[in-house]
């Protein structure tokens, strides 16, 4: 019976045995002489995971009473958090050296906050939903704040924390309600007490809050105030982590909850979700208008991502389901493109975040220059790239359940945003003339933007089977 | 369901105490003690001399850093406890959990020794 159990969970004590391995050899080792050993291995082991993820059958398992499910969704969503996770740790590897942050604690904390997203999108409980939550937080709040002599980085650190903490608090105020109404927390029985006695005002609140406080993880508007500093403050490596593995982990999390648990009510939680959709989309479309800085940017960009991706939430349906992981999939794709461009970033050896300093990139170094085009087109969602069949299934999936009004805010909001998208293009190729940034040897950071850019313009003949994954995912999870 | 209520007498018995007791312990200094507070009195005290300065100083962050670390190891008293009430009719596995739980623990105690978390210098 146990052994069954933790056979399904594998995968999960696999890392976290990992990590705190590694953090015996690490403090009782070599120190941070170790660190660059144990990122790789980290890495390492993540890809074997998530290869193991992908090998598995797609039979739906449950274990420990059904608080931990395994399916076609949560193998999705698990390969794509470890492989996002490990290109992320390898690409940061040579600017958190360069910065003196690599200390052996940063791969053991991603490791571990990478086993807190893997228990969120398995979770079939709203104590191990909690549990995998806190664990992927209680992590990220530490390397948000890697940088501990920055003011800007311990800030970041800090407000990440507080308005952390106050989102778990609505989060457990909200579980609590629900346990209170439904009688039970786990999922399935918490969807046939709503299929028999109908929805209470009482579980009402308590999808509410709960929704409330996973769109702080999200950074959906209106609960998105933290993202933008945070992006800032932290060390460049550690934002790019930020801007790709948890938020696959908290969108899985959402469509987790509202199918499992609220599956019976797509009405009651469909119209939050769009209206957190609809917010998120304008408000990261107009107010990256007037930011400078690329990570700035860049945090609002990936508000108004989420806001897409929410879009295909609201639908309800396996569809938009479905088009919410194509979205995040091709949406991570991107970001480590882009972020393996914003680490290279160098004037005089110096990191700069400036988008002014991107001007007339394209002489210096037309390749970088032009990966960066096709990766700001495809952010964009320019026709042609792959970005586009993102927003495309999100939206069309929206159509299909009757919700056209969503569909078409979600067109004009890109349409707005599309605008400082193409201004970093205008700058690098029409840009007013100044010394150009430093051509920097960096063949990870190189190889992987390139790769990127290359996968949003091959991409267009098949997604490279995503879509046909994501369609397997999307049915084990909306039945 | 009125069986049901009636067995959880003891625990409102006794948060009704407790409430009581400490609400009669916060009211009676209020009540009865005289007060009447002067400069010199209310300033801050240094035994035998003038204060220095203000009592409102920055502590040490080590302080902060020790108490958390406490904290951590007060909680796991809390787990301890209802597991040790329990332990006669205990299956294997809830014994095993436990000592996985404190030998997760542990690996975190090893790690906070050897950087030398609990030195004072």
């Amino acid at each position: 019976m146990i052994g069954a159990d933790l056979t399904t969970a594998l995968p999960e004590i696999v890392l976290a045995l990992f990590a705190m391995a590694m953090l015996m050899v690490g403090v009782y080792g070599g120190k941070d002489k170790l660190a660059e050993p144990i990122l790789y291995a980290t890495s390492a082991l993540m890809v074997m995971l998530a290869l193991y993820a992908g090998a598995q059958s797609l039979d739906a398992e449950t274990a420990f009473n059904g608080t931990y499910l395994k399916d076609g969704f949560a193998q999705f969503a698990k390969m794509l958090i470890l492989v996002s996770a490990a290109v992320v740790l390898v690409m940061g590897k040579s600017v958190m050296a360069e910065t003196g942050l690599l200390k052996f604690e940063y791969p053991i904390l991603i490791a571990l906050s990478v086993v807190g997203m893997m228990l969120m999108v398995s979770a079939g409980d709203l104590i191990v939903l909690y549990m995998g939550l806190e664990l992927q937080s209680l992590a990220l709040y530490v390397v948000a704040t890697m940088n501990r002599d920055s003011t800007r980085s311990t800030e970041a650190g800090l407000k990440y924390f507080i308005l952390g903490a106050l989102a778990s608090g609505l989060l457990l105020y909200g579980a609590s309600l629900t346990y209170g109404y439904a009688g039970t927390t786990v999922f399935a029985g918490i969807l046939s007490t709503i299929s028999e006695d109908g929805m209470s005002v009482g579980l009402l609140m308590g999808l509410a809050f709960m929704l409330a406080g996973l769109a702080f993880k999200v950074s959906a508007v209106p609960f998105h105030m933290w993202t933008p500093d945070v992006y800032e403050g932290a060390p460049t490596p550690v934002t790019a982590f930020f801007a790709t593995a948890p938020k696959v982990a908290a969108m899985a999390l959402i469509a987790r909850l509202v199918h499992d648990a609220f599956g019976t009510v797509p009405g009651d939680w469909s119209q939050i979700v769009a209206l957190l959709a609809a917010a998120s989309m304008f408000v990261g479309a107009i107010a990256a208008i007037g930011q400078r800085d690329i990570k700035r940017l860049m945090a609002y960009s990936s508000i108004s991502h989420m806001g897409f991706a929410l879009v295909g939430l609201a639908a309800g349906t396996a569809q938009g389901v479905q088009g919410m992981l194509v979205y995040m999939a091709i949406y991570v794709t991107m970001n480590i493109g882009v972020f393996a461009f914003i680490l290279t970033m160098r004037r005089d050896g110096k990191p700069v975040t400036d988008i002014a300093e991107m001007n007339q990139l394209s002489k210096s170094e037309p390749l970088r220059a032009l990966a960066l085009l096709v990766l700001m087109f495809s952010l964009a969602g320019v026709p042609p790239l792959v970005g586009f069949f993102g927003k495309f299934y999100v939206l069309w999936a929206a159509v299909n359940a009757g919700m056209t009004w969503l569909a078409i805010a979600g067109v004009i909001a890109s349409v707005i945003g599309a605008f400082y998208y193409l201004r970093i293009v205008y700058y690098m190729y029409f840009g007013a003339e100044s010394e150009p940034l430093d051509t920097v040897r960096a063949p990870v950071q190189g190889t992987l933007l390139v790769a990127s850019a290359m996968i949003m313009v091959l991409g267009v003949i098949n997604l490279f089977g995503i879509d046909a994954m994501a369609a397997l995912a999307a049915e084990a999870l909306v039945r | 369901m009125q069986d049901l209520l009636a067995s959880y007498l003891p625990i409102v018995i006794f948060l009704a105490i407790a409430v009581a007791l400490g609400l009669v312990l916060l009211l009676s200094a209020i009540v009865i003690a005289v007060r009447n507070p002067d400069p010199e009195k209310v300033s801050a005290y240094e035994c035998g001399f003038n204060a220095f300065d203000d009592a409102r100083m920055k502590f040490d962050v080590r302080f902060y850093l020790v108490s958390i670390l406490f904290i951590i190891f007060d909680l796991e008293i809390a787990f301890l406890f209802p597991w040790a009430v329990a332990f006669g009719d205990m299956s294997m596995t809830a014994f095993w959990s436990m000592m996985v739980f404190l030998a997760v623990l542990t690996v975190g105690f090893a790690y906070e020794w050897k950087k030398g978390a609990l030195e004072w210098e």
